[in-house]
């Protein structure tokens, strides 16, 4: 949110962004349903075969790169915008004094849309509190902000299909609620730091960005893209040549003895190593797409990758900050053990 | 000369806005008292909930992200 006083917000650039989205916006789809023709084209151009190994592995990288930048440009685009209508201000005032269950359910929800950095966790969740949010739907938020994010679902989504993404969605907010849900019941308040608990209960309703131009949800709208893709773009070209050379040489089967899903303690050691590990949904993914490439179960990669991004040792450092020891503890406790049980659903199922 | 404090703890857009901060001044040819402010209780007395977040004297300018350089010469000047 930018409070800069000089804004001249004039109508010719409200046009200028209309006009350049209603140009885009045909320019983007007919990309995306030209991908495999384009992708043909220059293993063609560069005379090589989808008959030899090296030209399939080729192909798949030359189509899946545009693929998911595209897919990526246009999600965070949209998320960008839509972050603009849910500051934690305004999510903290939706979620003041609700009751436990339908507040859990609301907070993982405004999880996926709040903007949202690991770093704010504490300045964000210290917010929550003193403005009356209970301690249980706090911790939903704080579970699913993280974990289900549209960079994740986007990659899940270009490379693994649609049903696997809303898998994650889904199992991903089940998680948070649950988890959410088990922590309000065991009423750990006491358990917050005590400075924390001596807090004076601060009743602010300000909902800033409720009249923010168009245009400057726009501006918010490319500011993500630049911000994330730009960060982002390298991790996912080196994820998909992985999983370009695995495609065309690697054989399959060659994780499934030690993490297929005949080996039931697969899943547990995947959170386990996952857990101390510190990584974005985009650091991650070149490691599961070798992972699934090579033959593993997805539920144990899954497990694995949600292990990563919710549960992360630097966040709990910053967390000791607010929470007494035993309500971490808790904390890594539940969310592990949903992470464990959405492995073993996940292998059982697919 | 204004007094210029950044909230934040030790990631990456934070000290970004630091340095961005002090070019724009530099550049402006502004002298300003820059001030990284890192304590957890510090940061939250402010009221913000994302950071990195700017105080001009005395007053939260701007929360969550790095700030463009437009707004931090108007806060300075």
């Amino acid at each position: 949110m930018n409070t800069i006083t000089t804004t001249t917000t004039t109508p010719p650039t409200l046009w200028k962004w209309l006009v350049g989205l209603i140009l885009a916006i045909p320019v983007w789809v007919f990309a995306y349903w030209h991908l495999d023709e384009f992708a043909q084209r220059l293993v063609d151009l560069l005379g090589l075969s989808r008959e030899t190994h090296f030209g399939e592995a080729m192909h798949f990288f030359f189509f899946d790169t545009p693929k998911v930048l595209l897919l990526l440009t246009g999600i965070v685009f949209v998320m960008g915008v839509v972050q603009t209508f849910f500051a934690p201000e305004r999510t903290r005032a939706l979620l003041s004094g609700k009751r436990l269950g339908v507040g859990n359910v609301m907070a993982a929800s405004l999880g996926i849309v709040t903007p949202f950095c690991s770093c704010s966790a504490v300045p964000l969740f210290i917010g929550f509190l003193s403005a009356g949010v209970p301690l249980g739907i706090t911790f939903s938020f704080l579970i699913s902000a993280p974990m289900v994010n549209e960079v994740a679902l986007v990659l899940l989504f270009g490379m693994f299909g649609w049903k696997v993404a809303a898998l994650y969605l889904g199992l991903g907010l089940l998680i948070a609620i649950v988890a959410g849900l088990v922590i309000g019941q065991l009423k750990m308040e006491h358990h917050l730091e005590d400075w924390v608990q001596a807090m004076v209960r601060t009743d602010s309703v300000d909902v800033p960005d409720a009249h923010m131009p168009w245009t400057e949800r726009f501006q918010a709208g490319w500011a993500h893209v630049h911000e994330i893709v730009g960060k982002v773009w390298p991790y996912i070209l080196a994820g998909i040549a992985l999983g370009a050379g695995i495609h065309g040489y690697v054989p399959q089967d060659f994780m499934a003895s030690i993490m297929g899903r005949s080996a039931w303690w697969s899943v547990p050691a995947a959170v386990l190593l996952g857990v101390p590990m510190y990584s974005n949904a985009a650091g991650i993914i070149p490691i599961v797409e070798a992972l699934i490439g090579k033959g593993a179960a997805l539920g144990t990669v899954l497990a694995f990758m949600m292990a990563v991004i919710a549960l992360s040792a630097p966040e709990m450092i910053i967390l000791r900050k607010v929470l007494k020891p035993r309500l971490i503890a808790t904390f890594v406790g539940v969310v592990a053990s949903g992470i464990m049980l959405v492995g073993y659903v996940f292998n059982v199922v697919i | 000369m204004k007094n210029v404090k950044v909230l934040g703890t030790a990631c990456a857009n934070c000290r970004n806005t630091v340095q961005l901060i002090e070019s724009v001044a530099k550049e402006k040819g502004v002298e300003i008292a820059l001030e990284k402010v890192e304590d957890m209780q510090a940061i939250i007395g402010y009221g913000v909930m994302r950071t990195p977040a700017v105080v001009v004297d005395g007053k939260v300018v701007h929360s969550g992200g790095i700030p463009d350089r437009a707004a931090i010469a108007g806060w300075i000047a």
